[in-house]
């Protein structure tokens, strides 16, 4: 059996999931977008639950959307299980109504009746699930109560392929007349096209064109269809959107009058009043956020993170010495040793080095997440953020930037649309990251040493200003039409729980592994084959001979117009996509005499602004293709950073050689 | 008048939701239609956008969408 879980943001939906399925899940990509398919096992039978994203209609306008009603369609799913918060009952019912009408078995999961108990409310369940016309199961997923139930009942209800037994939502009036003429008018399509003709129904009145395309309409029956819904536009005075949605929420404020007894406010509800009262203050909410991402930052790039990193890169170490001693005593050819040591487990080593980042990171941004902050930060920052054409939660992303790319990309996953998170994606990558500061140093030392600080700030500052032009120009060109609305639901504060926190951590860290593995180990290995060997694939000792540097070589017209047209820094420039460090590293070995010999000050800025913008590092490109799911779109971002490195360091070469 | 011009802590009926496409059908499904009751609850700290509750939850949107919103103030 396999089941489908469905439900509204905030509802407890991936709480209920990892109950369900404690550590038994996996997460794929749904094919052709980068949206999280998570699926599990049911602990104690062998039937699937795949987590679908939380949404708030299936209308097919979000791809979050369009990808829960195709694979609802399309994959046929034995149940639906639809999980509500039973605080926020009336909302929540909107979805169920849409999901009754595709006519599929369906098992309501009433999330978090603890809550409404402990409040003084109730909710009639036996009434509810009579008037909805399918079985529901009070639960609570945080404190794991009900689950067996739920279970027993959706593989009862999946068993006997029970439908739901109610679909028809209107009382008698314009709406009815015109659901019931369009309904007749289609079935006998929608019977053909195997889905739901109430579904279809009521999707068509909507102006679905994937539906209607779908059900292959005549002329006369698509003109007949438009004639009832003017008539029923007239007759309502409504149009037929507007219609259609007071004839579902009038339904729901049917329903919930009969079995919801509301409880006046709740304690969550006043406790986060009182806790938004500081954190979304008027003064106080910024800094706030300031200081909280400041903490979590220097926590991350800092104390703990640099000890788990040192740590971990001590054992590393430790490891690939004792393998090369292994090596070395076992008397293995040198170029098998260095492809060992320098190739494979360098590469190996690298991907290892993300993750006390990682984890650290995602440690903290899960909490973020889970006690509704990140609702909080995007509400605060919107305003902001809007004016580069993003939406307020962006801001973190952007933040984490100026640590590592790498954890900055995997966190654009909580953006609320997905041209937000290719915005972010593509953007992020100039923030400059803390590895690049070893390179600012190298050449301010050499170059500016009076200026250290100014040329510093100044890097920073223009890595922003080239995301924020970039922006501008991607909100004119490529990302016009329409930005995503902003219409968010603010939870109430809660408590993380550290199933939840410790499962995103473990899936982040796991996920990196798996899918930066290859690039990166591939790359690395690339990167010591082109620096180990001369064209006819002899070992070289001086670097200045390898196919690497003779690909510089080539590679030198290009660079001249920047000031360092020079393949000693085009080789830095490659060794430098390994990791940002080892620029430094590559220079001092084939510029022993010191840099200031073979570059001048001008082109020493435009290097440094070129380090800044160009594509980050391997680890960087694979998140990147992780999140944005194409390795041709990828592709194209890795030409589109070069590009704009190229333009931004050949503008800082003009300028500075016209006052230096 | 629209809803961006209801002052914080003051409620409203909405009456007519304008807009139109993804926008609009959004604002509908969130729950704001005609006949509903609307409370603003706060603005954030740059003005925008505001906090509402409606059908007892909590929604942000922006001004911009706001003033999509008509609604008639109850006293």
């Amino acid at each position: 059996m396999i089941y489908a879980l469905v439900g509204n943001q905030n509802s407890g939906k991936t709480t209920l999931f990892n109950a369900l399925t404690g550590s038994n899940q996996h997460v794929g990509n749904f094919p052709g977008i980068t949206v999280d398919q998570k699926y599990g096992v049911i602990k104690g039978t062998n039937d699937q639950v795949v987590d679908l994203p939380g949404i708030y209609s299936i209308r097919p306008y979000s791809s979050e959307e369009i990808l829960t009603r195709d694979f609802i369609i399309n994959n046929n799913p034995d149940a639906i299980i639809n999980i509500i918060d039973a605080m926020n009952i009336e909302r929540n019912l909107y979805l169920t109504l849409q999901l009754l009408e595709l006519r599929k078995p369906t098992v309501i999961a009433l999330n978090m009746m603890d809550e409404v108990k402990a409040n003084n409310g109730s909710i009639n369940i036996e009434l509810l699930s009579e008037l909805l016309g399918v079985p529901v199961v009070p639960i609570s997923a945080v404190k794991e109560e009900g689950i067996s139930e739920l279970v027993r009942v959706v593989e009862t209800t999946a068993k006997n392929r029970s439908i739901p037994k109610v679909y028809d939502f209107c009382k008698p009036g314009p709406v009815h007349r015109c659901i019931h003429a369009v309904s007749h008018i289609i079935e006998d399509h929608a019977d053909a096209a195997k889905i739901s003709a109430r579904f279809a129904t009521l999707q068509v009145i909507l102006d679905d064109q994937q539906i209607k395309n779908l059900l292959k309409l005549n002329d006369n029956e698509v003109e007949a269809i438009r004639h009832n819904i003017v008539e029923m536009e007239n007759e309502r005075g409504l149009d037929c959107e507007a219609a259609i949605a007071d004839m579902r929420y009038r339904f729901i404020e049917d329903v919930c009058s009969k079995t919801v007894l509301k409880p006046k406010k709740s304690k969550e509800r006043t406790r986060s009043i009182n806790i938004d009262r500081i954190l979304t203050h008027r003064y106080l909410a910024i800094p706030i956020f300031i200081v909280i991402i400041t903490t979590i930052f220097w926590l991350t790039f800092g104390p703990i993170g640099t000890y788990l990193a040192d740590g971990f890169s001590a054992v590393i170490e430790n490891i690939i010495a004792m393998i090369e001693t292994v090596l070395t005593n076992y008397g293995i050819n040198q170029v098998v040793k260095a492809l060992i040591v320098d190739g494979i487990l360098a590469g190996v080593g690298s991907v290892l080095s993300f993750l006390p980042i990682i984890i650290v990171l995602f440690f903290f941004l899960s909490i973020l997440e889970d006690t509704g902050y990140m609702a909080r930060i995007a509400f605060v920052m919107d305003k902001l953020l809007r004016k580069i054409g993003l939406s307020g939660k962006s801001i973190v992303p952007f933040l984490i930037g100026f640590g590592c790319t790498v954890p900055a990309v995997m966190a654009t996953r909580t953006l609320p649309s997905h041209r937000d998170r290719k915005m972010t994606i593509l953007l992020v990558p100039f923030m400059s990251c803390t590895a690049k500061i070893p390179i600012y140093a190298f050449f301010t030392d050499y170059f500016f040493v009076e200026y250290k600080a100014l040329v510093m700030t100044g890097l920073y500052f223009g890595g922003i200003l080239t995301a924020v032009i970039s922006s501008v120009i991607f909100n004119k060109l490529a990302f016009k039409g329409n930005p995503v609305p902003f219409v968010m639901e603010m939870p109430n504060y809660r408590l993380p729980s550290v199933k939840s926190v410790i499962l995103l951590m473990w899936e982040k860290a796991k996920d990196f592994i798996q899918r930066a593995f290859t690039i990166i180990v591939a790359a690395t290995i690339l990167v010591w084959v082109l620096q180990s060997f001369d064209s006819r694939f002899n070992v070289v000792d001086d670097a200045s001979l390898s196919i690497l540097a003779s690909l510089g070589k080539m590679l030198e017209s290009l660079f001249r117009p920047l000031g360092f047209g020079d393949y000693r820094f085009v080789t830095a420039l490659v060794t430098g996509l390994i990791a940002k460090e080892t620029v430094v590293s590559t220079l001092e070995i084939l510029v022993p005499a010191g840099i200031t010999s073979v570059l001048t000050t001008a082109g020493a800025l435009s290097f440094l602004t070129f380090t800044l913008l160009y594509t980050p590092c391997f680890a960087a490109i694979a998140a990147i293709k992780r999140e944005i799911g194409s390795a041709v779109k990828t592709m194209g971002i890795i030409i589109f950073q070069i590009a704009v490195a190229w333009a931004a360091a050949f503008m800082v070469y003009l300028v500075a050689g016209a006052f230096i | 008048m629209t809803l961006d011009q209801l002052e914080i802590g003051k409620s409203a009926i909405i009456t007519k939701v304008n807009g139109n496409g993804t926008l609009r059908c959004r604002l509908l499904e969130m729950g704001l239609i005609p006949g509903t009751a609307v409370e603003v609850v706060k603005t954030a700290p740059l003005k925008d956008p505001i906090e509402i509750t409606l059908r007892s939850y909590v929604l942000t949107i922006r001004l911009e969408e706001a003033q999509l919103i008509e609604v008639q103030e109850v006293k």
